[in-house]
């Protein structure tokens, strides 16, 4: 049934596969040749495992964006949340501390307040939208104000810091892994495969896009369009928590200034990997892509002299807007 | 939430306002204009803000004072004309958001006959103001320039992360060099950290792929100089001898004291400035002692030494 509603609509963009993928590999490939060219040391393990560790917070976001954008959905509030989330995570383990000691058992109480707070928030930003019928853009800009006050509120305006001890002992998460493989990536990766699932090879996925692509329709097919929207905007919390719990032990700390533009960042992601705005058609892998080139624009203009670092915005600005009409042009072609 | 404490705090001021009018009528009031705490700096100055009205209000009984926290230049201009309009101030304390769209409202404040301070920042018209406080950002990197060229005789490679791009951070940076010039320093790379520890901790990241040796680093603030020491910390690398912040954020400000060979030195730009401003104002509303001109508050250099009389526990930043 979703399949037929998707088919009456518009053609679907996977009629014309083979260009509209190979738009932002290419232009990932053309990145990394440039940056290799640019940098000897742009290929080093040590230098990829940068880029792939510090881009993958907002990858861990992104893959749960790609969900509620494919259900029609967007979520603006996903930096400040993961702000709040840190600082919060760094006030309970702090006044937990005496009582629990520093060891396994602080660190997992962290981690659970980090994803129950995840899904609290993604549910109440959910039950606005859908319960209540707000339109998603004003409920998530509303959230995204309150969530980056409280934080700043909780800091009383500086920044809240994590015990030292408790700093150093949680700090091999972010920065140790396996056979040299740091965690975030690893834990990235982990939430990219099942992503990917996800969307392509299960109901719930189907599901997304029928919503996002005609609810009406999807409704008298027999999706349930409202709790499909709500479990994505529970899943992209739970993930925004996942992202903050790989986040805090980089630098113990969080403030007013933590996570500021992820939500934009991510959403970049989405659209350069051939996710549709409006909803309809997703793809994991291509919000990889896209997260992969943002990380890399970053770290080339950083690792060369060719640009006034006052320019930098405005290199990333053309990629971005480069990478997805490359996209749209190969679709119109192929 | 910072909006309620300001809600608070000016439903508090005008309760206590209303109680002092009636006891006398000679009541004067000063209000405050500062932008809202959005990064550590800013909320180091919000907590020295509150502190000093609270001081002064004990200590001057016919002094009233609003405190508001605006978090963008609009804001600030609302803020500055309910004052105004509401409040009959005698005199502004005004740290501007941003010097151009603030210099119109204050200049009419200050043609109206109200007592204008103008504090770190300064308005784009000269003479406005009847007194300026003004934080010395050219001094700032001059005397970091200085600590680099006396910590380093040999000279040696190092990298500066930047600020926002603003005057601010230009003046900065035009300080530090012209002091490190003919020292045999080389700045080997620049890059904008933003003031912020994610960004200055990517930058550093990328400087230690890119350059085999780096000596030592200009941070040029104490949150960048975080990120700075996250990046160092997580490589094996031991050739970068020292890192410079500034501001005189107290947990740095606490390293110096304690002998760390990572910050040997902090450089301050103290938040505390508006405490100067608010007190100076009210010595010139309460006396006869002359307090109109400028200000000027130097940067200091924070050693081992010093460092105690820079630390302040209390302080959020």
């Amino acid at each position: 049934m979703t399949t037929q509603t998707v088919t009456t609509r518009t053609p679907p963009p996977r009629r014309l596969p083979s260009m509209s993928v190979l738009g932002p590999i290419l232009a990932l490939v053309i990145l990394v040749i440039v940056g290799a060219l640019m940098n000897s040391s742009f290929l080093s393990a040590g230098n990829i495992n940068n880029v792939l560790s510090r881009s993958a917070f907002i990858g861990i976001i992104a893959v749960g964006m790609t969900f509620v954008i494919t259900a029609g959905g967007l979520d603006l509030s996903v930096g400040s949340m993961a702000a709040f989330i840190a600082g919060l995570m760094i006030l309970v383990m702090n006044a937990a501390l005496p009582s629990l000691g520093v060891g396994v058992p602080i660190i997992l109480l962290g981690m659970a307040v980090a994803l129950v707070a995840g899904i609290l928030a993604g549910l109440l930003n959910g039950f606005f939208i859908t319960t209540l019928g707000i339109e998603a853009f004003i409920v998530t800009l509303g959230s995204m104000g309150i969530y980056r006050s409280l934080v700043t509120w909780l800091a009383d305006g500086g920044t809240l810091s994590l015990d030292f001890d408790l700093r150093t002992f949680y700090r091999p998460v972010y920065f140790d892994g396996i056979l040299g493989i740091a965690w975030p990536i690893i834990v990235f990766a982990a939430v990219v495969i099942v992503g990917e699932i996800l969307m392509s090879r299960t109901r719930f996925g189907r599901h997304c896009a029928a919503t996002g692509s005609n609810a009406h329709v999807a409704h008298y097919s027999a999706v349930n369009v409202d709790r499909t929207r709500l479990a994505t905007y529970a899943m992209l919390g739970l993930l925004v928590g996942v992202a903050t719990i790989m986040y805090v032990p980089r630098l113990g700390s969080a403030s007013a200034s933590t996570g500021v533009l992820w939500e934009l960042e991510a959403i970049a992601a989405v659209i350069i990997g051939g996710t549709v705005l409006k909803g309809g058609f997703g793809r994991v892998w291509g919000t990889v892509i896209g997260v992969l080139i943002l990380g890399l624009i970053d770290n080339i203009l950083n690792l060369t002299d060719l640009v006034s670092p006052y320019l930098n915005g405005a290199i990333q600005g053309v990629i971005i807007v480069l990478a997805v009409i490359l996209q749209r042009e190969a679709k119109a072609k192929g | 939430m910072s909006y309620m404490k300001t809600l608070l705090a000016g439903t508090a001021a005008i309760a206590i306002a209303g109680s002092a009018m009636a006891q006398d009528a000679e009541t004067r009031v000063i209000g405050v204009s500062i932008p809202a705490a959005t990064h550590g700096w800013a909320g180091g100055m919000n907590f020295h803000a509150q502190q000093a009205v609270e001081r002064l209000e004990e200590v001057y009984p016919q002094l009233d004072f609003v405190l508001s926290t605006a978090p963008d230049a609009g804001t600030q201009v609302n803020d500055i004309e309910d004052m105004v309009a509401t409040r009959n101030i005698s005199a502004l304390v005004v740290l501007p958001f941003e010097s151009d769209p603030l210099t119109p409202p204050v200049q009419a404040v200050a043609d109206s006959g109200v007592w204008v301070t103008v504090v770190d920042r300064g308005l784009s018209v000269p003479g406005i103001e009847d007194l300026y406080v003004a934080g010395d950002n050219t001094g700032f990197g001059r005397v970091s320039g200085e600590y680099m060229a006396s910590k380093m005789p040999d000279g040696g490679n190092i990298v500066v992360l930047r600020g926002i791009p603003t005057t601010i951070d230009n003046e900065r940076v035009a300080g530090f060099e012209e002091a490190i010039a003919g020292s045999g320093i080389e700045v080997i790379d620049m890059q904008h950290g933003n003031w912020n520890r994610d960004d200055s901790f990517n930058v550093m990241q990328d400087f230690l792929s890119k350059h085999p040796q780096i000596d030592a680093v200009w941070a040029s603030d104490d949150d960048m100089a975080v990120g700075v020491l996250a990046a160092i910390e997580a490589t094996d690398r031991t050739d970068v001898q020292f890192v410079l912040g500034g501001a005189g954020m107290k947990e740095m400000v606490q390293r110096v004291m304690n002998g760390d060979t990572m910050i040997p030195a902090d450089v301050t730009y103290p938040p505390s400035m508006i405490a100067t401003a608010i007190e100076m104002t009210a010595v010139g509303l309460t006396s006869t002692a002359p307090v109109s001109g400028t200000f000027t508050i130097g940067s200091v250099l924070i050693t081992p030494e010093n460092a105690e009389q820079f630390y302040y526990p209390d302080s959020p930043f």
